[in-house]
């Protein structure tokens, strides 16, 4: 039974910039924040422009070295606090956690409200110090040079990181306290999508980790402003007592980004493959160990700042951990994928490039876990390569597969198949040909945050800028056809894909109460065999 | 008085559900605060360990009998709190519980008036860091470290401790106008729960910064 297209649901249940502003629907917040992501995106996607230009040449010839080194704080500090970090839980959570329970929202839509309020202000505090100086520390703001030395913006910078961290953990509170409180009936905890799961996982390390960063970085201001020796060992400070706050926040901020992604291929592989997720539950429980062992790791960031041998042995051996469950996640999707009805629409290209790419970047991380390599490519550009597989080809690609896959859902529209898949292509291609330079650059020694480099790395450099142009053209392409899908697309169904979640039964767009009727769980996530009673399902409530 | 019935929010199913979302998500809250104090305390705690010495004769300048004084003021305030709870379960006169919860606001200003009176002497006696900072001791870089991260901590829980003052005067507004009785307690607990939790952080700030390696 195929659910009729609403006359009223909750993009036209109210017209008007208030009607936005002061909404407290998860679905519209959602989109707020999808807005504003983009923005940021571009944002930081200038910046990485620049740094692909410069990089042309091994002379410094575009900007000074000054302003290089603001251009790679600025595209870091965009891009991970105001891009990634919010990317997949911000918009795709928001929007998907209350329907994918069954729920008519998150637990406190006022504070979700909140946190986009937040978001704002603290990406506008940001940007706006970058506007008026910019900053130069990297996105790291080691010490005591962002206390001391640098004279850049530090302070306005690190204040607008603090606030959106408020925004981040508003989003975490509402995700754990929807998940345990506001699930349907039926709806048990091994009946969840992985998608759920994953959020839950992340929203722990939302939880525990963000407050560290904030009051690391109020410390780093307190120096800087009121000269309290905290870091600075002219003032008795020690610097790596900084380094290890900030990892310890930073380093499971990586699995924040990584993990929502993961949670989105699991979705899209057990759709396009028709088949449940194998080893479900241990896909699940991944996730959580993914979410511990991430704060046990950190270490990994100092193995050449000076910490003991025997330390370092102990963080590297930790590291080397956290490859168990995200090869149980890899692992787990190729066999779902075996014997698999694989349909090959264009958001499960996205998902099945999100696993080649995590791999590389998975296993390159391995690498860099060992503490003899580690010396030898450490802040090379084999690290900048390693990380951007594990940001951009995993997490963007999960991001962008996302969007595409419950695009219907959040616009009841279509967009071009063909293009779609164009699109998923070329970001596929330019990515590689962009950052598998990097790893062989970073091989050979060319370290990472310099403006000029030896004549001899030009010819691998000149392929990076040249996939980065590439890469920006397939990062182009969504953004132009979806948009005009939104009034040319043609109308989606209820269930476009005919994928089993919860969220496919209401109708597309759903209506600002998500569902006519609470509905009942009767079956496991992903049983497309027990959707022929979901109308009777449906019926229950 | 008729007991007002709580406003069920149009997205949960009943107020038991709505009163665990809220309970859950202050105690939720309470992690990040306990995340948030952890950096300092482990700030604290390494540079505690690297300059035994130094902190603790720096610790020597703090006053512990204002320091146990207020310590016990803070207690109590838990213990009027804890009270104000109960007469909000159990679905006493509003007059009862704003009057708890006014006992816990005067014993939480005193708190605060008598940590001001303690900042106030620091600065007299030239122990707030900065280009002022005078101190007679051994040991001068590494005791004005003791002294930022003293400033540091206790500032952060005084910040706290304002903040729940705030808390408890929109509690006590709320009460006159007899919102809280048995079916509507939810904000009164929670925001007993934040109390407790401000006045334990003291429980660990006073004896590591007033009398560890005293002498």
């Amino acid at each position: 039974m195929a659910a009729r297209a609403p006359t009223v649901h909750y993009l036209n249940v109210d017209y008007g910039v208030r009607s936005w502003l002061f909404t407290t629907d998860h679905k519209r917040i959602a989109l707020l924040y999808l807005g504003t992501i983009t923005i940021l995106f571009v944002i930081g996607g200038i910046f990485a422009v620049l740094i692909r230009l410069e990089l042309l040449t091994p002379a410094g010839d575009l900007v000074s070295a000054d302003t290089y080194n603001k251009l790679f704080t600025m595209h870091g500090i965009v891009m991970l606090f105001f891009f990634l970090i919010p990317s997949i839980p911000a918009v795709l959570g928001n929007f998907l956690v209350p329907l994918m329970i069954g729920a008519r929202d998150l637990a406190f839509p006022r504070l979700n409200l909140l946190s986009w309020y937040l978001f704002v202000l603290g990406a506008a505090v940001s940007l706006w110090a970058m506007l008026t100086g910019g900053v130069d520390t990297g996105w790291t703001f080691y010490t005591p040079y962002s206390t001391s030395a640098s004279v850049t913006n530090v302070i306005p910078t690190a204040v607008g990181i603090f606030i959106s961290g408020f925004s981040s953990m508003l989003t975490g509170l509402n995700f754990i306290v929807t998940i345990h409180k506001m699930r349907t009936k039926g709806l048990t905890w091994f009946r969840l999508p992985l998608f759920v799961w994953a959020h839950y996982a992340t929203s722990i390390i939302i939880m525990l980790g963000t407050p560290v960063i904030a009051i690391t970085l109020l410390l780093v201001a307190l120096e800087r402003g009121f000269h309290l020796g905290i870091f600075d060992p002219a003032l008795g400070g020690d610097p790596l007592l900084f380094q290890h706050l900030f990892w310890f926040y930073s380093h499971p901020a990586v699995y924040i980004m990584i993990l929502p992604g993961m949670g989105v291929v699991s979705e899209l592989i057990a759709c396009f493959a028709r088949r449940p997720i194998f080893g479900y539950g241990f896909v699940a429980a991944s996730s959580l160990m993914i979410a511990v062992l991430g704060f046990f790791v950190w270490g990994h960031h100092m193995f050449t700042s000076g910490q003991s041998a025997y330390t370092a042995f102990v963080f590297s051996f930790l590291s080397m951990l956290v490859a168990i469950p995200s090869a149980v996640k890899v692992f787990n999707w190729t066999a779902t994928l075996y014997r698999g009805s694989i349909a090959w629409d264009s958001p499960m290209l996205y998902a099945l490039g999100f696993i080649g790419l995590f791999t590389m970047g998975g296993l390159t991380g391995l690498f860099l876990a060992c503490l003899g390599i580690d010396v030898h490519v450490h802040d090379t550009y084999f690290i900048v390569a390693h990380f951007h597989y594990i940001m951009v080809g995993g997490t963007i690609m999960a991001y962008l597969g996302g969007l595409h896959f419950w695009w219907p859902k959040i616009t009841g529209r279509m967009y071009p198949e063909t293009l779609a898949k164009a699109a998923g292509l070329i970001v596929f291609l330019g990515f590689n040909l962009t950052f598998f330079p990097q790893f062989i650059l970073g091989y050979l020694g060319m370290p990472r945050r310099y403006y000029a480099y030896p004549p001899e790395f030009q010819a691998l450099n000149v392929l990076s800028t040249a996939g980065a142009s590439i890469l920006g053209v397939g990062y182009l392409l969504p953004l132009c056809y979806l948009l005009w899908s939104l009034r040319y697309g043609p109308v989606a169904s209820a269930n476009p894909w005919g994928a089993a979640g919860l969220e496919w039964r209401t109708p597309s767009p759903p209506p600002t109460e998500n569902f006519a009727t609470p509905p009942v769980v009767v079956r496991d996530a992903y049983d497309l065999d027990g959707m022929a009673d979901a109308p009777a399902e449906a019926a229950l409530g | 008085m008729a007991e007002l019935a709580p406003a069920v929010a149009h997205h949960f199913d009943d107020a038991e559900q709505q009163h665990e979302a809220a309970t859950l998500g202050m105690w939720v809250f309470l992690a990040t605060e306990v995340m948030f104090f952890g950096g300092l305390f482990t700030a604290y705690v390494a540079y505690r360990a690297l300059y035994p010495g130094a902190f603790g004769h720096a610790s020597n300048h703090l006053d512990v009998r204002l320091g146990t004084t207020n310590t016990a003021v803070l207690i109590t305030s838990s213990l009027t709190m804890a009270l104000a709870v109960r007469a909000a379960q159990v679905g006493a006169a509003p007059a009862r519980i704003v009057r708890w919860l006014a006992a816990t606001m005067a014993l939480g200003s005193t708190f605060l008036a008598i940590k001001l009176f303690e900042y106030a002497h620091k600065f007299y006696e030239g122990l707030v860091p900065g280009p002022a900072f005078t101190y007679a001791g051994p040991d001068a870089r590494q005791a004005e470290l003791f002294f930022s991260l003293y400033f540091g901590m206790t500032g952060l829980h005084a910040l706290h401790m304002v903040i729940g003052l705030g808390l408890l005067a929109w509690l006590v507004r709320e009460a006159r106008r007899g919102r809280f009785g048995r079916a509507c307690h939810t904000p009164v607990e929670n925001c007993g729960l934040y109390w407790h939790f401000v006045d334990i952080v003291w429980i660990f700030l006073f004896p590591l910064l007033y009398l560890v390696g005293r002498h």
